[in-house]
């Protein structure tokens, strides 16, 4: 049994059945969301801090040559991890990935890759043998509730602010830069709980142990690229659509936090 | 997703393998098929082939993960490395680890766990051949086999997924579509209480394309559903093994 879910599913619940959230927040409304860029500009080619209320996400984004794939041999390489490292949560520890860690690595991968926002093909150093590899860490300082969107728009944030360094002689001149990365799309994506019978966006810690389901809907202006439910609980198809077209509308709010 | 290919994928509205666009592969299922497992169920969904077993409700080990108020949902979405056309490096992945996550959460939606604290329902789903909507045949699979081990439940969970090739929606797609369409939406659908247990998606889909997309995925599971209790009759009609 996880006494946390239990205590505060109760509490959580009954508020949100009056229809409040425990921080006085309307059901539509983001928290506060700060960004800072390149805070670790000497050794990471890219890096973004977000805070979105009280959780804290940072991002650092790796430039590193290798070898493409057989069948995108002109095509620059994305990967994306996430740790979740004890400092960020008492529920957390030390060790491999766990399955919260990979979804959530999967879910930011999902929308950047689908959403085409990193041109890949400008990524080639020599076709069909060296590509650029860029890599995407998310690091979780500090663990207040919807890691999803914080990363994401870490994640994103962090691309844009990305160069890629200079490659001299069959070796990467580090901390020089060629160029910018070259970023085409900003995707935003925005998780939702339903908590009985009530739907709220941006879920803190407290509202994530109470929750029943999750959904994170990622969108560019005119495009969903990914999605992805989690929880126990259950969506209707009409509430669905109706968050599908609420996510779209958040897109035109938070992308213009974007550096 | 996204790959390049010369020709059309669906050419005066037939696909590749003949299908019309909201025409789904074929599907076999059958149920109780493994002598040593509670509930069993293969499936042949074109050329995905799927067994899935479920053992349980038995003790849970290790001990520390008992749970006193319901039973632990342990589910496991395996690929053998023969089932795709490069050899699969044998053991969970990112790509398992997620799947099975999704489709444990997914069942725990219909299975009765309060009835049984302190244990754990196992559900094992091996792929033997993939081509496209393997997590959809997983769960469909071990949904049949979970009702098939006696396991109590609100209902069957059908899965099915929606894509976009060639700018069209079309309902189940395979390796070829998967591999050169422009989107895919899994889902897991409970027709009577109209709920969606499990959804993800990937690639470009407008507002108007996903609510379509939508549609589809659902008409597809209440298909599957139909399949399923058939299959659930089927075998008590055979009188099948105990």
């Amino acid at each position: 049994m996880n006494i946390d879910k239990e205590l505060k599913r109760h509490f959580i619940g009954r508020l949100i059945d009056n229809n409040r959230r425990i921080d006085g927040r309307g059901f539509d409304d983001f928290r506060e969301l700060n960004i800072e860029t390149g805070l670790i500009s000497d050794k990471a080619e890219g890096s973004s801090m977000v805070k979105l209320g009280n959780t804290e996400v940072l991002c650092g984004i790796k430039l590193v040559p290798g070898e493409p794939w057989s069948d995108r041999p002109n095509e620059g390489i994305l990967m994306t991890g996430a740790e979740l490292v004890p400092i960020a949560s008492p529920n957390f520890e030390t060790g491999r990935p766990g399955e919260e860690a990979i979804e959530l690595a999967r879910v930011v991968d999902r929308g950047i890759r689908e959403s085409h926002m990193v041109d890949m093909e400008k990524l080639a150093i020599v076709e069909g043998e060296k590509v650029w590899m860029v890599f995407v860490d998310i690091h979780v300082i500090n663990h207040d509730g919807n890691l999803l969107d914080a990363s994401s728009i870490a994640a994103v944030s962090a691309l844009k602010n990305t160069y890629v360094p200079k490659f001299e002689d069959n070796e990467v001149v580090r901390g020089e830069k060629d160029r910018d990365l070259p970023v085409v799309k900003l995707p935003i994506s925005c998780t939702f709980a339903k908590i009985n019978k009530g739907i709220m966006i941006d879920p803190i810690l407290d509202e994530e142990f109470a929750m029943d389901a999750r959904l994170t809907v990622t969108t560019s202006g005119k495009e969903i690229h990914a999605m992805q439910k989690g929880e126990t609980g259950a969506f209707t198809p009409a509430e669905v659509s109706e968050l599908v077209s609420k996510a779209f509308g958040k897109h035109k709010e938070l992308v213009k936090k974007i550096k | 997703m996204g790959g390049k290919r010369e020709e059309p994928l669906i050419v005066k509205g037939k696909r590749v393998d003949g299908r019309k666009v909201d025409e789904m592969r074929p599907i076999k299922i059958e149920a109780g098929v493994l002598n040593r497992a509670d509930g069993s169920c293969y499936l042949e969904w074109g050329k995905n082939k799927i067994i899935a077993a479920v053992y349980g409700p038995r003790e849970l080990h290790p001990k520390h993960l008992q749970d006193n108020t319901q039973a632990y949902l342990r589910c496991r979405y395996n690929m053998a490395p023969f089932s795709v056309s490069d050899r699969k490096r044998p053991g969970p992945d990112r790509r398992s680890t997620e799947i099975s996550k999704v489709i444990s959460e997914a069942l725990q939606r219909v299975v009765f766990l309060n009835y049984f604290p302190n244990s754990v329902v196992d559900v094992f789903m091996e792929v033997l051949q993939a081509d496209a909507g393997t997590r959809c045949a997983s769960l469909t699979a071990a949904s049949v086999a979970l009702a098939d081990a006696g396991v109590p439940m609100k209902d069957l969970v059908a899965s099915c997924a929606a894509g976009k090739a060639d700018g069209e929606i079309v309902l189940d797609m395979m390796q070829e579509e998967d591999n050169f369409g422009e989107g895919d939406l899994p889902m897991g659908y409970i027709p009577a209480r109209d709920e969606i247990v499990l959804m993800q998606l990937d690639g470009e889909f407008t507002k108007e394309e996903f609510e379509k997309a939508q549609k589809t995925a659902i008409d597809g599971c209440k298909k599957v559903y139909e399949l399923q209790m058939k299959a659930l009759k089927d075998k008590f009609k055979k009188g099948g093994k105990e």
